[in-house]
């Protein structure tokens, strides 16, 4: 992408901010949950009664669950009743200039190689901008709206395309799946609805509107993509500039919907705030993403980099439905410090001659725990159903590790499955050599790390790459002395 | 250049080098051979600051600095180049962007201009064809599936782009057919200049009818028990290392 365009993009991205913003007041409700919050919640959001029947059914669900515990991690108890479940968009304080943001945070910002404009706007500054962009902006949004694509808040759809919403809402991943997919179909604050109709091929990335948008993304976060017959768009998620919030816990739900011959791609970076060195505090992040490939021919590829969070617990999967359809799964997670992370993917083949990929890069550093977990279901009916993994592991140090559970299950003799997998520690011999050039020690492990995932960048959007290569060189600092 | 006086080095308890003595000015190819196991990558890895060595005693000045004081990379900064026996392979990074932030680390060092995209590729044209390699080496990851002989051939590429002005070339000629022989001697020469330094490690009289040596050096048992021009590498050719080893035993005794 050209500079231009990008900061073209930018500039839109700012204005953005301003149409996303719903309307509440400021305000929050007690803590804990009952009937009577997820009503309250319903309310404020002004939300039709569906809706509110099917929040209640969610939770009425969740209260039979108990919270899994198959995932390799530990933390302390969490006391669901201990939280708030609504509160308005927090309102920043509004600072002057930089000077008055935390010199650590600059310090990052400018290591991600963030642009001052940007810099000024996460952290809150007061930004004076050129809002004459807003003509740009403006022609981007019309674009959309011309090509007949819906790109909104996921509260704003429900005012404005409730028949889209109730229509897709659940259908691929349903209220009761799981403990924490059932409490976010009850208590969801916010998101994002994408919808692109048949035929269109979305003209940009949704990328840099979601990075600014995701900066007050709530704790309970639900996100519905829908991809009509021959319909393409590439949508980003989150930001690699470090994203902190006192709300522990995060249990977000995705669910994309691809058609006949529709493809989704769906990047995320992740760096919510991974507690400090000895694991005190950081994030709780408990998500389910899911995309079904309901359409022939339709593909849907999952790329992530998880570098946040003290406790990641995300498997992002694809329905293979119909015939032909593809689905695919690039990885790159660290676990630095006390991080522990649990992530993979579900690759379910139904449908004839589909095919999915899975390419898993665990990068475990400190006293980190990296746990890869993958199952590929290929279902009786899936002839020649394909599946290709690799589940890579990289060590820095000797107090971290690195742990793969794959699980196949193949009820179809003709599909074919391969998995392959490697742990490797970074060599004294790789780094003796890069210093030997003049490298820093850390500049030859950021070298060794990004080599090591490139598989995976490969698969991100241009500047984005770019960006998550630094990140994972800053989320690694003073790991390797 | 360089002034290396009564080293010893040990790797965990065993002391391989012992009691080294050498001496390399600007403008000097020196050759060291001796027999396998004698410590002749020892000496290397420990001028190049590898830390599986320990150097129980003695100095080594490079420029008047105190060598043995510096990291690695810093050595590496000053101008210490080794062109590795065993390569080391580094997958999933491009060969042309490792040189580049490894030149431009130096060049930060050395108070230069960082070079841009435009700038480095224009050197690393150049550089290429001074060891005959091909365009395809540049974005392949460092050393990762290259043959034997490429890898060596990619070590003095590495030496080209650099400019270093001490070169410690480690066996640099094991591996190389011979025609790569030629051309990667021919680049050494042809890197040559009035004010650095090479040291080739080699166990052929072969390569250095390409790289005329200043001086050759026998190193045998950790110490250098015999230095002379190049006809030493002739006569070591000849008549092998048994004629050096009874050499220093007649010394020892005598
Ligand atoms: N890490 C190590 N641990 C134990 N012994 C070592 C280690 N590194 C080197 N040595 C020993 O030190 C001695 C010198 O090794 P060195 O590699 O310097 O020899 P060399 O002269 O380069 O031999 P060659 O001609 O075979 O390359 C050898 O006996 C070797 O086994
Ligand atoms: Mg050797």
């Amino acid at each position: 992408m050209s500079t231009e365009t990008r900061e073209v993009e930018e500039l839109a991205n700012r204005e953005y901010k301003w149409g996303f913003v719903t309307d509440v007041e400021s305000e929050s409700i007690p803590k804990g949950l009952n009937e009577d919050v997820i009503r309250l919640i319903s309310a404020k959001k002004k939300e039709p009664e569906w809706l509110l029947e099917w929040r209640l059914k969610a939770f009425r669900h969740w209260q039979t669950l108990v919270e899994p515990r198959w995932p390799n991690v530990t933390y302390a108890k969490i006391d669901y009743q201990d939280i708030v479940y609504y509160s308005a968009p927090r309102q920043k304080k509004q600072l002057q200039s930089l000077d008055e943001v935390d010199p650590e945070i600059l310090r990052t910002y400018e290591k991600l190689g963030i642009p001052l404009r940007e810099q000024e706007w996460l952290a809150g500054v007061a930004v004076d901008a050129v809002f004459d962009s807003v003509s740009v902006a403006t022609t981007f949004k019309e674009k959309l709206r011309e090509l007949g694509i819906i790109f909104c808040s996921f509260s704003e759809a429900v005012q404005e395309h409730p028949e889209l919403v109730r229509k897709y809402l659940g259908s691929v991943v349903p209220a009761n799946d799981n403990f924490f997919a059932a409490l976010n179909s009850a208590v969801f604050s916010d998101g994002s609805f994408c919808y692109i109709p048949k035929g269109v091929r979305c003209p940009m990335e949704l990328s840099t509107y979601f990075r600014i948008n995701a900066i007050d993304t709530g704790q309970f976060e639900r996100t519905l993509i829908v991809a009509e017959e021959g319909a393409y768009v590439s949508y980003l998620e989150g930001c690699t500039a470090p994203q902190r919030d006192t709300n522990q816990l995060h249990a977000a739900v995705v669910e994309i919907v691809a058609m006949d011959n529709a493809r989704v791609k769906y990047s995320t970076v992740q760096n919510w705030y991974p507690g400090d060195k000895d694991g005190k505090g950081g994030i709780y992040n408990f998500v389910t993403k899911r995309g079904k490939c309901a359409g022939v021919n339709s593909r849907i590829s999952w790329t992530q980099v998880e570098t946040g969070s003290a406790i990641t617990w995300k498997y992002p999967s694809v329905l293979l439905i119909g015939d032909n359809s593809v689905g695919e799964f690039y990885s790159v997670a660290l676990a630095n410090h006390r991080q522990q992370a649990d992530t993979g993917t579900k690759m379910i083949h139904i449908g004839k001659n589909t095919r999915s990929t899975i390419v898993s890069k665990g990068i475990s550093a400190g006293f980190g725990q990296n746990s890869y977990r993958g199952l590929v279901e290929i279902k009786k009916g899936a002839e020649n159903a394909r599946n290709f993994s690799q589940c890579d592991s990289l060590l820095l140090g000797d107090k971290c590790g690195a742990h793969t559970f794959p699980y196949i299950e193949v009820k179809n003799t003709t599909s074919k499955v391969e998995h392959e997998a490697s742990t490797s520690k970074i060599g004294e011999d790789q780094i003796f050599y890069c210093k030997q050039r003049g490298l820093s020690a850390e500049d030859a492990v950021n070298m060794i790390v990004n080599g090591f995932c490139k598989e995976v960048f490969r698969e991100l959007p241009m500047e984005f790459a770019v960006e998550a290569q630094k990140l994972l060189g800053v989320s690694l600092e003073g790991s390797v002395g | 250049m360089l002034e290396i006086r009564n080293l010893h080095a040990k790797v965990e308890d065993n002391e391989i080098l012992r009691g080294i003595d050498l001496v390399v000015r600007p403008g000097e190819i020196h050759a060291i051979m001796g027999p396998n196991g004698s410590g002749k990558s020892t000496l290397a890895g420990v001028l190049a600051g590898r830390d599986a060595y320990a150097v129980t005693d003695g100095t080594v000045s490079f420029e008047g600095k105190d060598l043995l004081e510096m990291a690695p990379e810093e050595r590496a900064r000053e101008g210490v180049f080794l062109a590795f026996q065993y390569p080391v392979e580094i997958p999933g990074v491009n060969n042309s962007y490792f040189l580049k932030s490894a030149l431009n680390s130096i060049r930060r060092h050395r108070g230069m201009e960082e070079l841009d995209a435009v700038d480095f590729l224009a050197l690393i044209k150049d550089r290429m064809k001074l060891v005959d390699m091909d365009q395809s080496f540049l974005n392949r990851p460092v050393n990762e599936g290259f043959s034997g002989g490429e890898k060596k051939r990619n070590e003095i590429f590495h030496m080209a782009v650099l400019e270093p002005k001490l070169a410690i070339l480690d066996e640099t000629d094991s591996g190389l057919d011979i025609d790569a022989l030629r051309i990667v001697a021919d680049g050494v020469n042809k890197l040559r200049r009035k004010d650095n330094a090479t040291i080739v490690v080699t166990h052929y009289q072969r390569l250095l009818n390409y790289i005329v040596p200043d001086f050759v050096h026998v190193l045998v048992d950790g110490r250098i028990v015999k230095s002379g021009g190049k006809e030493l590498a002739i006569t070591l050719e000849e008549q092998g290392y048994d004629w050096v080893r009874e050499g220093t035993d007649r010394v020892a005794v005598g």
